[in-house]
């Protein structure tokens, strides 16, 4: 390496170009945020007009096509933007490197279930187990 | 520093606790507060997903603890929640754009995010009543 130990870390990688993926979060948190607004209104349209019916009613309407579609954007867009935004909140406060490590994992795997979960009820609902 | 002076009469620097809290921080750590809150609010909605796509027994079970004192009183603040963390992400947004930057803008920017989403939670709840038909 030309680069001695005096050199800044900004010396060593000078040259070497741009990692072209620093602001992918930046811009999918910006992205997912977008989309979490049309989509939140429609969820909760969708929650209101399912206040007070029971089961039946409930899972016809859920497992809707238009409907269903939604709450799948819903879900896919909002546990993407929660998994960068709590990425961010223990990138802020843990410090010591395990514990950030092992909150970084508990992070891709509570969004990642929770998408899943979601996803598999809503699609349930949708192949028509209680609907026609 | 030979010789020791009268005090004298100066601002005191902002000392944390007696640090009025500038609006737009004060929305700025909800907006955090509230999406920390989202992030488990969404187990409430995968629990009722999985409620529904399991038949009528586990979906009524879900609707007896929506309707339960406690279970309100999360719904209440999950709403409010979602209204804020949105309305404040729009605000973000903006702010994105370079625009809304100017003191005044901030400010009101700031007091619109809060007065708005309280309205429209208190709205949206009074709405979901009148749905219901009172009989809840």
């Amino acid at each position: 390496m030309a680069a001695g130990k005096m050199s800044t870390p900004l010396a060593r990688v000078r040259g070497l170009g741009a990692a072209k993926s620093g602001t992918e979060h930046f811009w999918r948190q910006r992205l997912t945020a977008v989309a979490n607004v049309p989509l939140t209104i429609a969820f909760v349209l969708i929650v209101v007009s399912l206040l007070g019916r029971n089961h039946a009613a409930a899972a016809q309407i859920l497992g809707s096509p238009l409907v269903a579609i939604v709450m799948l954007l819903f879900i896919a867009s909002i546990t993407t933007h929660m998994r960068i935004g709590m990425q961010v909140v223990i990138e802020d406060y843990v410090h010591d490197e395990p514990a950030k490590l092992i909150l970084h994992m508990l992070n891709t795997f509570f969004t990642l279930a929770v998408a899943l979960a979601s996803g598999y009820g809503i699609l349930k609902l949708s192949f028509g187990v209680f609907g026609v | 520093m030979a010789e020791t002076k009268a005090p004298v009469e100066r601002p005191l620097s902002p000392h944390l606790l007696i640090y009025r809290w500038p609006l737009p921080m004060a929305m700025s750590i909800a907006h955090r507060i509230t999406g920390c809150g989202l992030y488990f609010g969404t187990l409430l909605v995968a629990w009722w997903l999985i409620a529904a796509a399991a038949g009528p027994n586990p979906y009524s079970s879900v609707a007896a603890f929506m309707s339960s004192f406690f279970g309100r009183l999360i719904l209440f603040g999950y709403t409010w929640a979602l209204l804020h963390h949105m309305l404040g992400g729009i605000r973000h947004l903006i702010w994105d754009t370079g625009h809304g930057f100017t003191a005044s803008e901030r400010e009101w920017l700031s007091l619109a995010t809060g007065v708005a989403s309280v309205s429209l939670t208190l709205i949206l709840w009074v709405l979901g009543y009148l749905i219901m038909g009172g009989s809840h």
